[in-house]
């Protein structure tokens, strides 16, 4: 007799050609569970899904939207990359996003009325710093008091944002915004230059093409990114190196803090041009999935944000023509993530029927 | 006969490289404490194992009171009248005593009900527990009572105990001793799995000695001294021994000095005020049991810990106590630790990759913080070739290799570079004969071209065929070292049994 519940076994070999597969048959599996769950909403499947992934990017415009919002996702995830290939699981990319949009938009609103050519690498600099000291906190408590960096970083989300609430509706507010809580518009040269006129998609795509291309670089060619990896996967050996795993932790928090605030930065200094209240719809925890459905590898990473920007087109387009609630994105999301994560699970590990007798 | 209760009869366990068990037979009589003496890897585990559930064997038969006995989950074991305490716990630290307690129970019983009886084995057995303290508050020796009651809640015939003295201080030691005693008196049996020669002889009535999976006797302690039992335990060991001392020059380069270290763990071994001097292409063997601080002493000596209380290091007249293990290495000092997957190597990267985890200064593997890849793997190939390491290639990863050629592979990433010391633990533990062998002989070839080693090993054959001198660590505490060319085994065995007259 067998045992009505499997327990979980390790595979002693995983398949290399599988874990290539894994993030095309997740996306596969979200679609046909998507399908299920349309016509359970009552749809017609193949309308829902083509009003869902291709309407969004029929148009010139809508595929420069995919780019908009790919941006922050990718700049964002490649960030996190260094901390997850590091073992560490920093949660608060959302909240290093925003401390980079008040570092970067503090300057752009201090300088509301200047024109001048050093102003957005300024704002730039200072959205990477921002995000960068954010970042060490949940580094220091970690190193210092042996914090888990899970809790510190996803609770500085919730500050961060706090403090952008209390700057918008109090010392930074709009003197001739009607009270509104939103700050003054940055002046023309403190915004992200479009790359092409009538379509949003502007320069932070260049930047962030750039960052994904020099992480690239790191990981593959440096000791510090080997650094990385030898202390992610076993710290020990780490040890026995003789890395200093203090300063990696830092350097992994601070890069993708600073990553992370540039991409709040080039929010809220493209798209947006001032400061309000909701800079991000989530980008910085939609980036994890990113991540990960990107394996962490530069071009996966470009990849996954394209596809995780669609959800978010997707998701205003059936709002817009079928009357689904935009929250269906987030479904969209989280089965990517689900399908992801048990395929990964299933390829290291094997269920097996444990003989009773 | 009616005094046995346990019949052991040629049980033999292989596993794909060793025979753990061949062949063992003995009988355990009630009423007794049976201790179970031997060496690491000489079976004792492997054979209590069978008797909880935890292995099938591939031949033999227990029978138990005369009656056949064949379990197949410890839960099954515990049925049938026998339960163990093993040597590490398995509690809930976040729970109340009281709560694992009922966690470990298999058959419903009321809370009251359950009360009464932990009273009872509480006062006859010599075990007060605060049932309502949380086991993280608990010291080893308390979290030890909490298992043993559990066990003892299933009133079992036959108690089995796997090195129960290692984590308790000497006052929990005669506390144990005296519930024994009255778990003896009430008609159980205990099973005593123990390398300590001392605890053999006072508690114990009986004793089984293992060696290499085979029993070699089973007497009764009355006749017996620590030195018969040393003897029988390590067996002959000195038959062919041609130790060469000729090329080992007269000058010190490694000494350490007065080392102790505090860890307030139980599970690990303080240091305790270790000395110890290696010569210029000398060997140096540090033998012991398992647990007794070889460990802590290796992360010392590499400079994986470098939080020492007292005590110095010296190399080539500098002090390196307080250096990591990368500015060690840039003074030519190389090491490999126990563990090869996971601590010397990283089993998910390639052995191309595993080069880097080890630099010396002469190695030209990085250039402005960019990795050279050509160097990196021109220096793979050449480890693989030299040490014949079988592998597809230097980008496989070196989790696919098996335990003898990783091990080759990364003694070679480490002796290439010509070290003037090495540090070396367990060389050969878990590999194959023909892997053992070349690792022993590039040793000891890398010692007559002047580089010091220093070898912590549990196998006393290794340390007696390539040393020239061994010393013996017990519970921290290291002793003088001898000649190993004139190393009487039993003086060896004592020290190892934790006896020095």
């Amino acid at each position: 007799m067998n045992s009505l519940f499997p327990s979980i076994v390790s595979r002693s070999q995983s398949s290399g050609l599988m874990n290539f597969f894994v993030p095309i048959i997740s996306i596969v599996l979200t679609l046909i569970t998507g399908s299920i769950i349309f016509v359970l909403l009552g749809f017609d499947p193949v309308y829902a899904l083509y009003t869902f992934f291709i309407s969004p990017i029929s148009s010139t415009y809508g595929i420069s939207e995919l780019f908009v919002k790919a941006t922050p996702l990718a700049l964002i995830a490649i960030g996190l990359s260094y901390c997850f290939k590091n073992n560490i699981y920093n949660i608060g990319a959302e909240g290093q996003l925003t401390m980079g949009a008040i570092f970067g938009g503090g300057i752009g609103i201090l300088f509301h009325d200047t024109n001048a050519f050093w102003l957005l690498p300024l704002m730039i600099f200072a959205g990477a710093i921002g995000g960068a000291l954010w970042g060490l906190i949940p580094a220091i408590l970690k190193t210092k008091f042996n914090t888990n960096e899970i809790l510190t970083s996803l609770m500085l989300v919730y500050v961060a944002l706090f403090i952008l609430d209390y700057l918008v509706v109090g010392p930074w507010k709009d003197p001739f915004g009607y009270s509104f809580p939103k700050s003054r518009p940055f002046s023309e040269s403190g915004r992200m230059p479009l790359l092409f006129d009538g379509l949003r998609v502007h320069f932070g795509l260049i930047i962030t093409l750039f960052l994904i291309f020099v992480s690239w670089f790191i990981f593959s060619k440096t000791i510090f990114g080997f650094q990385l990896k030898v202390s992610g996967y076993s710290p020990k050996a780490a040890r026995y190196a003789g890395f200093n795993q203090t300063t990696l932790v830092f350097f992994a928090f601070a890069i993708c803090g600073a990553f992370a605030g540039v991409a709040g930065l080039a929010e809220v200094s493209g798209p947006i041009g001032l400061l309000y209240r909701d800079i991000s719809p989530n980008y910085g925890f939609t980036a994890i999935i990113v991540a990960f459905l990107g394996r962490l590898h530069p071009i996966g990473i470009i990849f996954a944000s394209l596809v995780i920007a669609l959800t978010y087109l997707g998701a205003e387009d059936a709002q817009l023509f079928l009357q689904i609630p935009s929250a269906v994105g987030f479904i969209f999301q989280g089965l990517v993530l689900f399908y992801l994560l048990g395929a990964e699970l299933l390829i290291n590990y094997k269920l097996t029927y444990k003989k009773l007798l | 006969m009616s005094d046995t209760i346990l019949n052991i009869e040629n049980i033999t366990k292989s596993f794909p490289r060793v025979i753990a068990n061949k062949k063992v037979t003995f009988d355990i009589k009630k009423n007794a404490v049976h201790a179970i003496l031997g060496e690491n890897g000489a079976g004792k585990s492997t054979l209590v194992k069978i008797l909880y559930g935890l292995l099938e064997p591939d031949e033999g038969n227990i029978k138990l009171n005369n009656k056949d006995f064949k379990v197949n989950s410890p839960a099954e074991a515990r049925k049938q009248g026998i339960g163990m305490v093993f040597q590490h716990f398995s509690l809930f630290d976040s729970l109340s005593v009281k709560e694992n307690l009922i966690l470990g129970i298999d058959e419903k019983m009321s809370y009251s009900d359950l009360e009464d009886k932990l009273e009872n084995i509480s006062s006859r057995y010599n075990l007060p527990l605060d049932l309502d303290a949380p086991i993280t508050a608990l010291s080893a020796g308390e979290k030890q009572r909490v298992e043993i009651v559990r066990i003892l809640l299933q009133d079992p015939q036959i108690l089995i105990m796997d090195e129960p003295t290692s984590v308790l201080t000497p006052q929990e030691v005669e506390s144990l001793f005296v519930t024994l005693n009255a778990l003896v008196k009430e008609g159980r049996t205990i099973l005593y799995i123990t390398h300590k020669l001392e605890e053999v002889i006072s508690i114990c009535d009986t004793v089984t000695i293992m060696r290499g999976g085979e029993i070699i006797d089973t007497s009764s302690t009355a006749n017996q001294t620590a030195k018969t039992l040393a003897t029988k335990m390590l067996g002959q060991k000195l038959d062919d021994l041609k130790t060469n001392y000729d090329h080992i020059k007269d000058e010190v380069n490694f000494e350490v000095k007065n080392i102790s270290c505090d860890f307030n763990d139980p599970f690990l071994t303080d240091l305790k005020n270790i000395s110890f001097q290696v010569r210029v292409g000398e060997i140096y063997g540090i033998a012991g049991v398992a647990g007794n601080g070889q460990s802590e002493l290796m992360d010392i000596l590499t400079g994986e810990n470098i939080n020492i209380k007292s005590g110095s290091i010296t190399f080539d007249n500098k002090k390196i106590e307080k250096y990591g293990p990368q500015k060690r290495r840039d003074l030519s000092i190389s090491f490999v630790p126990e563990n090869r997957l996971g601590h010397s190597a990283v089993p998910e990267l390639s052995l191309s990759e595993n080069i880097l985890l080890s630099q010396f200064p002469k190695n030209n593997f990085i250039k402005n913080g960019i990795i050279l890849k050509n160097n990196v793997d021109d220096f793979a190939n050449n480890v693989i070739n030299e040490f014949k390491v079988i592998t597809p290639g230097n980008d496989a990863k070196a989790s696919s290799l098996s335990g003898g050629n990783l091990q080759k592979y990364v003694i070679g990433r480490e002796i290439s570079s010509k070290p003037k010391i090495l540090i070396i633990s367990h060389p050969t533990w878990g590999i194959d004969a023909g892997a053992e062998h070349s690792i022993r002989e590039s040793l000891i070839e890398l010692s007559q071209n002047g580089t010091s080693i220093i070898v912590i090993s549990q196998d006393l054959d290794e340390l007696i065929e390539i040393t020239h001198k061994i010393s013996v660590i017990y519970d921290g505490n290291l002793s003088k070292p001898f000649k190993t060319s004139e190393i009487e085994i039993e003086k060896l065995g004592l020290l190892m049994g934790g006896k020095n007259e």
